[in-house]
C-alpha cells in the first residue's frame, strides 16, 4: 500500500519535472533537471523490482549523461530561442490527440503486476527456474544478460563501441597541430579547496565500489555495464577537479581506446574460443570440464569485457568533448 | 477504495512522458533541446518496459536460498532496458557531437537560422 502511494508520487513528480525541462529556456537548467529526472526514474525502477536497471540509470543517466550534456553546452549555447506560436499550437494539437489515443490503447493492456500477462508466461519462467542449476549463481538478470541472451549483449557492446568511435571521428579532428591547437592551460577546480579535497577523497572509494559492482554482479545487482559507468565517473571527477591535461597524463587517450577495443574483443574472443573448443558461439559450457564452473568463468570474463568497453567508451566520449575549445561567440 | 484503475497509472504516465518528449522534438527549434526531448521519449519507453516486467507481490529477480514460493519479477525486460540505457547515452553523445560541429560550422544551433544560412 505504501509502495503504491510512493510510486504514484514519484511518477507524478516525473511528469512535473519533464514539463519543467521542456518549458525552460535555459539549457543548463534543462541539463540539471534532466539529471533529477533520471534519479526519479531510477527510484521508480527500484520500486518496480528492477534493482540492476535502477543502478544503471543512476550511474549513467544522472551521472555521466549530465556531464556530457554540460560539456556539450560549453561548446554550443546557453539559451534557446522561443518557438513560433503557430508551430507551437500545431505541435500541441498533434501531441494531445496522440496522447488520448495512447491512453485509450493503454486500457486494453494488462493491469500493472498481473501475473498472467503474456510477457510473464513465455520464456521468463524458464530463466528463473534454471539459472541456479545451470549457472550456480542467484542473479537472474546477469544470467540472462551474459549467457541466455549473450548475443544481444555482444551486439549492444559493439553499438557502444561504434558510437564512441563515431564521437572520436567527429570531434577529435583538428585544423592543425601548432601550439594554438595544443591542450588548454590547466583549469579544473585547482583554486577551490573544498571540492578538490572532498573529490580527491571520494575517487578511490568510487573506483573500489565500481570493482565491487563488477565482480559481485553475479550475486547482487550489478555487472559490467554499471561498473564501467561507475569507474568512468571516478576518472571524469578527477578530470573535473585537476583539469584536462593532468587527467590525460594519468589516463591517456590511447589507453582509453585500448580499453574499448580490448573489452569488445575480449567478449568476441570468448565466443571464438567456445567454437574452437567444439561448442557453439558463446556456449560457455565447453570451456572447462565442469559445465557450471565453465559458464561462471565465461560469464565473469565477458562481464569484464563489457565493463572495460563501457568504461573506455564513456571516458573517451567525455574527453572528446572536454578537450575541444569553444569557437566564436557563445551566447 | 478501488485500486483497479491505479494499475494503469504507470502506463498513463508513460503516455504523457512519451508525448512531452515528442512535443520537444517536433516544436523546439534548438537542436540540443530536441535531443533533450528525445532522451525523455526514450526514458518513457524504458518506464513502460520495466512496468510490464513487474509481477504482483514479486521481488527483484535475484534468487534467495531456502526461500520457496517466492514470486520474482520478469528479468527479461530488465535486461533489455539495462543495455538500452548504456547504448542510449552513447548514441546521445553522438548526436551532441554532431550538434557541436554544426555550431562550429554555422555559428548557431537554431533550426530556423540554420535553414536561412544554407
Amino acid at each position: 500500500m505504501m509502495t503504491i502511494i510512493f510510486g504514484l508520487f514519484l511518477l507524478s513528480l516525473l511528469v512535473i519535472v519533464a514539463v519543467a525541462i521542456v518549458k525552460t529556456k535555459n539549457l543548463f537548467i534543462a541539463a540539471m533537471l534532466l539529471s533529477i529526472f533520471s534519479l526519479l526514474m531510477a527510484s521508480n525502477f527500484f520500486i518496480l523490482d528492477a534493482a540492476d536497471v535502477a543502478l544503471t540509470e543512476a550511474a549513467v543517466g544522472a551521472g555521466v549523461t549530465t556531464v556530457i550534456f554540460l560539456s556539450a553546452l560549453r561548446l554550443t549555447s546557453q539559451y534557446e530561442r522561443g518557438t513560433l506560436a503557430s508551430t507551437r499550437w500545431l505541435a500541441i494539437l498533434v501531441v494531445v490527440v496522440t496522447t488520448i489515443i495512447l491512453m485509450l490503447g493503454t486500457f486494453d493492456s494488462q493491469r500493472l503486476g498481473d501475473p498472467d500477462a503474456p510477457v510473464h508466461v513465455h520464456v521468463a519462467p524458464y530463466y528463473i527456474e534454471n539459472t541456479q542449476e545451470l549457472m550456480g549463481f542467484p542473479n537472474v538478470v546477469t544470467a540472462v544478460l551474459s549467457s541466455f541472451r549473450g548475443y544481444d549483449t555482444l551486439g549492444e557492446v559493439f553499438v557502444v563501441f561504434v558510437a564512441a568511435i563515431g564521437v572520436m571521428f567527429i570531434l577529435d579532428a583538428r585544423k592543425g597541430t601548432g601550439p594554438e591547437y595544443a591542450l588548454p592551460e590547466e583549469k579544473g577546480l585547482k583554486h577551490h579547496l573544498i571540492p578538490r579535497a572532498v573529490g580527491g577523497l571520494l575517487i578511490p572509494f568510487i573506483i573500489l565500489f565500481g570493482f565491487y559492482v563488477q565482480f559481485h554482479g553475479e550475486y547482487g545487482p550489478g555487472g559490467g555495464f554499471q561498473a564501467g559507468a561507475i569507474v568512468a565517473t571516478a576518472f571524469i571527477l578527477y578530470a573535473l577537479l585537476e583539469g584536462e591535461r593532468t587527467a590525460l597524463r594519468a589516463f591517456p587517450r590511447s589507453a582509453q581506446t585500448a580499453l574499448i577495443v580490448g573489452g569488445a574483443s575480449l567478449y568476441g574472443a570468448v565466443g571464438v574460443v567456445c567454437i574452437l573448443k567444439g561448442g557453439t558461439f558463446l556456449d560457455y559450457s565447453v570451456l572447462l570440464e565442469d559445465p557450471v564452473t565453465a559458464r561462471q568463468v565465461g560469464i565473469i570474463t565477458i562481464e569484464l569485457g563489457v565493463g572495460m568497453a563501457v568504461c573506455g567508451a564513456l571516458l573517451s566520449i567525455f574527453h572528446s568533448f572536454a578537450a575541444r575549445q569553444p569557437t566564436g561567440r557563445i551566447e | 477504495m478501488n485500486f483497479e484503475y491505479l494499475g494503469y497509472y504507470n502506463y498513463l504516465v508513460f503516455a504523457i512522458l512519451l508525448m512531452i518528449g515528442f512535443y520537444a522534438v517536433i516544436s523546439k527549434g534548438n537542436l540540443i533541446k530536441k535531443l533533450v526531448g528525445l532522451s525523455i521519449f526514450q526514458s518513457a519507453v524504458f518506464l513502460m518496459y520495466i512496468s510490464m516486467g513487474k509481477v504482483e507481490g514479486g521481488t527483484a529477480p535475484i534468487l534467495q536460498k531456502g526461500v520457496v514460493d517466492q514470486v520474482y519479477s520478469n528479468p527479461l525486460p530488465q535486461v533489455l532496458i539495462l543495455t538500452a540505457i548504456v547504448v542510449g547515452v552513447a548514441t546521445l553523445s553522438l548526436g551532441l557531437a554532431i550538434v557541436v560541429r554544426i555550431k562550429e560550422r554555422y555559428g548557431t544551433i537554431e533550426e530556423r537560422e540554420l535553414l536561412d544560412a544554407d
